[in-house]
């Protein structure tokens, strides 16, 4: 089997006598075809999916789209946007759903062919508006695609568009005066055709008419909107860009530069510097590895293993203990769960300023019915009796807060030989989901 | 052995004196030589060795020399690495971040025969386990008595978690530290044996997260 490589691309392949049989058949669910795409790779993926050569399919679809008069290249287009490409994660739609700026372009472009060809229907050339719809249709898809393809696909689009861009994109006003010319050239000719068929009421000449308006638009206003589209890739890579830097730097910041500045106030104090160098490794290899936001208490999609993590690192941060944190199972966040991690990193802050201990143990336990979760220190213990009444950590941070919410707290401390505070909260029926650390 | 240079001095000082050091090693090759050629009663595992993972190591040596233990030491703490190395056949695992006299004292243990559990270890251990509704058709394969810890058992791992010594467990329980060891000896023995497909899908659901 020879292979080359041909106009923006394509690789064209020859084979034997049986060559639009390209294999055997793919499995697994449909993939649009990333290496032998032409467009979207709708084709592509079709064909290794079925078996059949990617010519064939091509042929196919060019043939239906012919003779279904257009419908059929907006099912191309909506499986560009819905199947999602070979190894991607997401498909394209799901993407596009939140780009506003893109839906509206999308609208506007193709509710303005449509208006277009609404208009040309009046003036008499009905035989063409069926084409009206397919073609708005597509181009709002295609913008939406433009817009939100990955930036592999947007570079094969921006191949197929590059004749396009070259002709109409340079400036010069020769250009601009030539153009304008031809488009007043091309509507004047589109208008006297279609006023002088109005009254023969022949068939082919509005046609031509028809055409020749859109020409004339196309040509005076086509450069334009293409500079619209381009102008707006170019601007949204920009700020991707710069979002992407300035996350980088603000992330730095908190985390990284406040830890050396830290560091360096505290370079007599060896303990404290370990401790601090840990937290802020173990920072940043979440947010490096598991794009774990550093200090995101609180947001949605937050388990509670994620919760004692963030404790495990600010208590270690902030109180210079080290915080041994053993998580088993995992489950989203309530209320409920929320308070009883709030119990617990008051519990673990308590033991950090008080024990004196070196370690707190942390253990968090997920199980069907309920969530159990003890603070163990090993340091010098309290009598729980004789605690004052104005000291409220445990009594209302820990007990109270607890019972609010139908859990209990129980504080077993031993003086000279360490506290532990074991917290349960039962949970409403959910899930278990396997925990990760 | 270790491929942190810096950190095979560290624990070498804090050894020094109590446990004979008699060699170190930085990668899979030379420490499967040395270990080949010394025959030391315990050898200290990075999980996270150059050239293969700490695994290898163990499974060379077990095959060689069954009276050799191994106790891994890590400060990575991919639970499916810990795991594949206790099932390669490490009597223990404990975080780098470990104290000298605690890492002495887990030496000696698994010198003597017994299993060493962080609370890190016990919480992967309970996770592995639980992660299976008991007896729901692991198929023919399933076997009770190794593929399911016993309520006592798993009572000792959870106060493990909890950060409680083994001698603080005995007296929790009201039993003796003899027997706790054994029930973690007993853990470390299902750890190993169980074929359950249970713990290799977890192993692989944690590395999918």
């Amino acid at each position: 089997m020879e292979e080359r490589t041909g106009w923006l691309g394509y690789r064209y392949r020859r084979r034997g006598p049986l060559g639009w049989v390209r294999g055997p058949r793919g499995s697994g669910p449909l993939r649009r075809g990333k290496d032998d795409r032409l467009a979207g790779g709708v084709a592509a993926g079709l064909a290794s999916r079925m078996g059949f050569d990617v010519n064939v399919v091509r042929l196919v679809f060019i043939v239906a789209t012919l003779v279904t008069g257009g419908s059929f290249a907006v099912g191309y287009v909506l499986a560009w946007l819905l199947v999602p490409a070979d190894g991607a994660d997401g498909n394209i739609a799901s993407q596009a759903v939140t780009d506003r700026r893109g839906i509206a372009v999308a609208v506007g472009l193709g509710s303005l062919l449509v208006v277009v060809w609404i208009i040309a229907n009046v003036l008499g050339a009905g035989g063409l508006s069926n084409l009206a719809w397919p073609l708005g249709l597509c181009i709002a898809g295609i913008v939406l695609i433009w817009r939100n393809a990955p930036a592999d696909e947007q570079a094969t689009m921006r191949q197929l568009a590059e004749p396009l861009l070259s002709v109409t994109g340079g400036g010069g006003r020769s250009r601009t005066v030539l153009r304008a010319l031809l488009a007043a050239l091309l509507l004047v000719g589109g208008l006297t055709t279609l006023l002088s068929g109005h009254h023969r009421s022949a068939v082919l000449r509005p046609l031509g008419g028809v055409a020749l308006v859109i020409a004339g638009i196309v040509v005076l206003l086509g450069p334009w909107w293409l500079r619209i589209a381009r102008d707006l890739v170019l601007e949204r890579q920009a700020r991707a860009r710069a979002e992407g830097r300035a996350d980088m730097a603000a992330q730095l910041h908190d985390s990284v530069l406040q830890t050396l500045a830290l560091i360096q106030r505290r370079a007599d104090d060896p303990q404290r510097v370990i401790q601090l160098a840990r937290a802020q490794e173990r920072e940043l290899r979440s947010w490096l590895f598991d794009g774990r936001v550093p200090g995101s208490m609180g947001e949605a999609g937050l388990t509670l293993a994620d919760g004692v993590r963030l404790i495990q690192q600010e208590v270690e941060a902030q109180h210079g203990i080290a915080v041994e944190a053993v998580t088993v199972g995992d489950c989203d966040l309530d209320d409920d769960l929320t308070a009883l991690l709030a119990a617990a990193r008051e519990a673990t802050v308590n033991a950090g300023k008080w024990s004196g201990a070196d370690v707190v143990s942390l253990f968090a336990e997920v199980e069907p019915t309920e969530v159990s979760l003890f603070v163990r220190d090993r340091g010098r213990g309290f009598d729980p009796d004789a605690v004052p009444g104005d000291r409220k950590g445990l009594a209302e941070s820990v007990c109270a807060r607890m019972a609010r919410r139908g859990g209990s707290a129980i504080v077993r401390s031993i003086p000279g030989e360490g506290t532990e505070v074991s917290l349960t909260m039962p949970r409403a029926a959910g899930e278990r989901l396997p925990s990760r650390t | 052995m270790d491929d942190h240079g810096l950190f095979r001095s560290g624990v070498r000082s804090e050894l020094g004196g109590q446990v004979e050091v008699v060699g170190e090693a930085d990668d899979v090759e030379p420490a499967i030589a040395l270990i080949t050629e010394s025959v030391p009663d315990v050898v200290l595992l990075d999980v996270h060795l150059p050239g293969g993972g700490g695994q290898v190591v163990v499974a060379a040596i077990k095959a060689t020399h069954p009276q050799v233990r191994f106790l891994a030491l890590s400060a990575s703490d991919a639970p499916e690495d810990v795991i594949a190395v206790i099932r390669a056949g490490a009597r223990g695992y404990v975080t780098k971040t470990i104290s000298g006299p605690e890492l002495v004292d887990a030496v000696r243990r698994v010198a003597a025969g017994d299993a060493v559990f962080s609370p890190r270890l016990a919480g992967f251990v309970l996770d592995a386990f639980a992660a299976a509704p008991a007896a729901s058709g692991d198929g023919p394969s399933f076997d009770p008595e190794l593929d399911q810890l016993t309520p006592r058992e798993r009572e000792v791992l959870r106060l493990i978690a909890r950060g409680y010594t083994y001698r603080e467990i005995a007296r929790e329980l009201y039993i003796s530290v003899k027997t706790v060891e054994s029930h973690v000896s007993s853990v470390l023995r299902k750890l190993q044996l169980s074929t359950r497909h249970q713990l290799t899908r977890w192993a692989a659901e944690r590395r999918l997260n």
